[in-house]
């Protein structure tokens, strides 16, 4: 989420994008789903056979496996679900569009309200917008495209790349891996693809934008990334919606391969607004001295359930996870990470930071794997949470399953509350109670903000605060 | 503006229902240092939280005015907004928060919520800095994270000399220096100094007052001011102790029912 809001559509709740617009749908599928459903997808996007029997494949799955419980099921089970109170599929606008000036008003303006233009002329290497399920703005800068660089969406690379596509897509994340990558698979729409070739280092962050627009719309975006040797990108993806009464879902699944020496980073924003469910299997392959790394902040949704993996394939490799997670009255964001350890000298760092306010709840749920064989690999995991109220509750859940002697693994948490010398301490230099609190909560996540780009700094920073109005007595 | 720039009146104070100080009274002009000394558990750190608003610290009685208004009823952010500034004993740490950043949110909320001008604000940084011998670099440190004692209490006078405030409450600004440290701590304190600055100057030692003159000295004990006079009784503490006094007082204590 990188948008420039102005003032007056800040909600009164304090959700600034709690606003929608009359879209105009070119096509929807009917609520529900069904293997019919699934089918209509495909054909809507005439999509090659193969794809389709993916999708038919992955929905018996779905249909056959019950709900996450365990470690791993987190606190879905307190949730109602109802899965067929969704609409899987819509479509707004009926191709992709790569010029500005091609876009239908009405999505133009939801976009003004959000800013994108502008931060695109700024330092935008390519944008993806998904608007509803399509993605229907698509530009990439040329001299990325002349270095055989691709950033499309994941509808136009099955289309125009479907032998690359077909090599990894499922790969990474299986149908078969859980109920929420199954339903992803078999009734997928949008999300990104791409694709670096060897030795190009991508020098300016990727972004794409995600919303979900219509009422009771799921949004079920499939992004795959693949860094061949030596190559860098860092890709950016920022999401925020409008409010509606009912519950919504977002169920996204990312895989990432990253290729010998190469180096990925992904950044997400999540700022959903607090009726949606927003549940995420991410995950990335890292080979040989190969570094993958995941910052993953988490404001919005009601219930996040986020847990960035990272396999390290091959000697050498090294996975990074930064999570930042804030809950709110009625929020529940379980976040964390996991790293196996599956090779020789393999690296790890997990650092997650949560700040709970109100009713707020945040929960790290994180695991460790060191499979036998992998000496000498080193990982540290950190957490830290900050209490802001008396009725905020955070909880950690490390799993760690250690199957080699030689190695290195340290483990921190702390749990913490703003301190009344803190408070003081500011409010003695003029500032209020509330700006004491934003600034103390600003610095504790400071560690995460910074290796954010600047843009999304400043953003992360403005929405921590918009969350922080009114938070003090 | 006329009247005193502090007027303290019979102040009581408690801590968790614990009664430390017992009716002080102190008047502070511009321009004016007052040193308040007092062995430990005076009641010295208590005054100066008191008169910053510090919510664990009750007032029970008296009555407190700043540039003439009864301040009381403030919180501590609408004292610093009018001018008081204290030097913490023990500042504490705000991780992940710059000096600089710090800083400069200070500075807007004490002219009332207007923008500070950058250049004007790096300039005021950067004199100020070089005042106190500190490196550019120390602004792009954490609040106090990791300081060094001399560094916290140099970051102190920096936040002073970058906020101007009227008075000035200084709490064992001394306390953990070396003597090099001591001498720039208060070469920074002399340098900011001016006819519309009050200090209350809190030490348990004489030794800061060689280099930081007051021209009156209060010796603070149980809770009250027993003796005020000017700086030689800061050297009369310096030769004899505080037992002399003490015992002086001792009989005046008796005599309200309390045991010295």
């Amino acid at each position: 989420m990188v948008a420039k809001v102005t003032p007056e559509i800040v909600g009164k709740d304090g959700y600034k994008f709690g606003f929608h617009d009359d879209a105009k749908y070119v096509y929807r599928t009917e609520k529900g789903l069904n293997e019919q459903v699934v089918r209509e997808i495909s054909a809507a996007k005439s999509e090659p056979q193969w794809m389709t029997d993916l999708r038919v494949k992955a929905y018996r799955i779905f249909e056959e496996k019950p709900m996450p419980t365990g470690f791993w099921g987190g606190n879905i089970q307190n949730y109602k679900l109802d899965f067929q109170d969704i609409y899987y599929f819509a479509r707004a606008s009926d191709r992709a569009e790569r010029d500005w000036s091609d876009v239908p008003e009405y999505i133009k303006n939801t976009f003004d309200k959000l800013g994108i233009p502008e931060a695109e002329k700024k330092f935008l290497a390519g944008v993806g917008a998904q608007y509803d399920s399509e993605v229907v703005y698509h530009s990439i800068r040329e001299d990325l495209e002349k270095q055989g660089v691709i950033f499309v969406d994941m509808d136009s690379a099955v289309r125009d790349y479907p032998d690359i596509v077909k090599q990894y897509f499922g790969t990474i994340v299986p149908p078969a891996d859980n109920k929420f990558a199954a339903l992803n698979s078999a009734v997928w729409s949008g999300g990104s693809f791409v694709y670096v070739p060897a030795g190009v280092k991508v020098d300016i962050p990727l972004q794409a934008y995600f919303r979900i627009n219509k009422e009771n719309m799921g949004q079920f975006e499939r992004t795959l990334i693949i860094a061949e040797e030596g190559s860098y990108v860092h890709y950016v993806e920022g999401c925020t919606a409008p409010i509606y009464s009912t519950d919504s879902l977002h169920s996204a699944v990312v895989e990432i391969i990253v290729k010998k020496g190469a180096r990925v980073r992904y950044t997400t924003i999540q700022n959903w607004s607090t009726n949606v469910f927003n549940l995420v299997t991410k995950r990335a392959a890292a080979y040989e001295g190969a570094v993958m790394e995941w910052v993953d902040g988490n404001l919005g949704s009601r219930l996040t359930m986020k847990y960035p993996s990272v396999y390290l394939m091959e000697p050498g490799a090294h996975g990074e996870i930064l999570s930042l997670a804030m809950a709110s009255d009625g929020q529940h964001q379980d976040a964390g990470g996991k790293i196996i350890h599956a090779a020789p000298d393999t690296t790890s760092t997990i650092i997650s930071k949560s700040v709970s306010k109100g009713s707020g709840r945040t929960s790290y749920r994180g695991a460790l794997k060191v499979y036998p064989g992998a000496v000498r690999s080193k990982s540290t995991v950190r957490c830290d949470a900050l209490l802001l109220d008396k009725d905020s509750r955070s909880d950690t859940y490390p799993l760690m399953e250690i199957e080699e002697d030689q190695v290195s693994i340290g483990h921190e948490a702390s749990v913490s509350k703003v301190g009344e010398d803190q408070l003081f301490y500011l409010q003695s230099r003029g500032l209020s109670e509330v700006d004491a609190t934003k600034m103390i909560v600003n610095g504790f996540v400071e560690p995460i903000v910074k290796e954010l780009p600047m843009e999304y700094a400043v953003e992360l920073n403005r929405l921590i605060e918009l969350q922080m109005e009114g938070a003090v007595g | 503006m006329t009247g005193p720039l502090l007027e303290i009146q019979g102040l009581e104070v408690a801590v968790e229902g614990k009664q430390i100080l017992n009716g002080v009274d102190l008047t502070v002009n511009r321009g004016e240092v007052h040193a308040i000394m007092g062995p430990n558990g005076s009641g010295k750190s208590t005054l100066a939280n008191a008169l910053m608003g510090h919510p664990r610290y009750q007032i029970t009685a008296g009555r407190v005015r700043f540039k003439g208004e009864d301040i009381l009823g403030l919180t501590p952010d609408a004292r610093a907004q009018m001018g008081m500034f204290l030097a913490f004993q023990y500042p504490t740490s705000i991780p992940g928060v710059t000096m600089v950043n710090f800083l400069r949110q200070a500075l807007k909320a004490r002219r009332g919520g207007a923008d500070v001008p950058v250049r004007e604000f790096r300039e005021k940084l950067m004199s100020t800095l070089k005042l106190l011998k500190m490196d550019e670099q120390f602004a792009r440190r954490y609040v106090n994270e990791g300081f060094s004692g001399g560094e916290k209490k140099r970051a102190e006078v920096l936040q002073m000399g970058i906020l101007e405030p009227d008075l000035a409450i200084m709490d064992e600004t001394d306390s953990g220096l070396d003597i090099d440290a001591l001498r720039t701590v208060a070469d920074g304190v002399n340098a900011l100094m001016t006819d519309q600055l009050g200090v209350v100057l809190i030490t348990h030692y004489q030794r800061l007052l060689n280099y930081i003159k007051p021209q009156f000295v209060h010796v603070l004990f149980q809770g009250r001011i027993i003796e005020s006079g000017g700086p030689e009784l800061a050297l009369q503490l310096e030769e004899h102790g505080y037992d002399p006094i003490i015992a002086e007082f001792a009989p005046a204590l008796a005599a309200t029912g309390e045991k010295a």
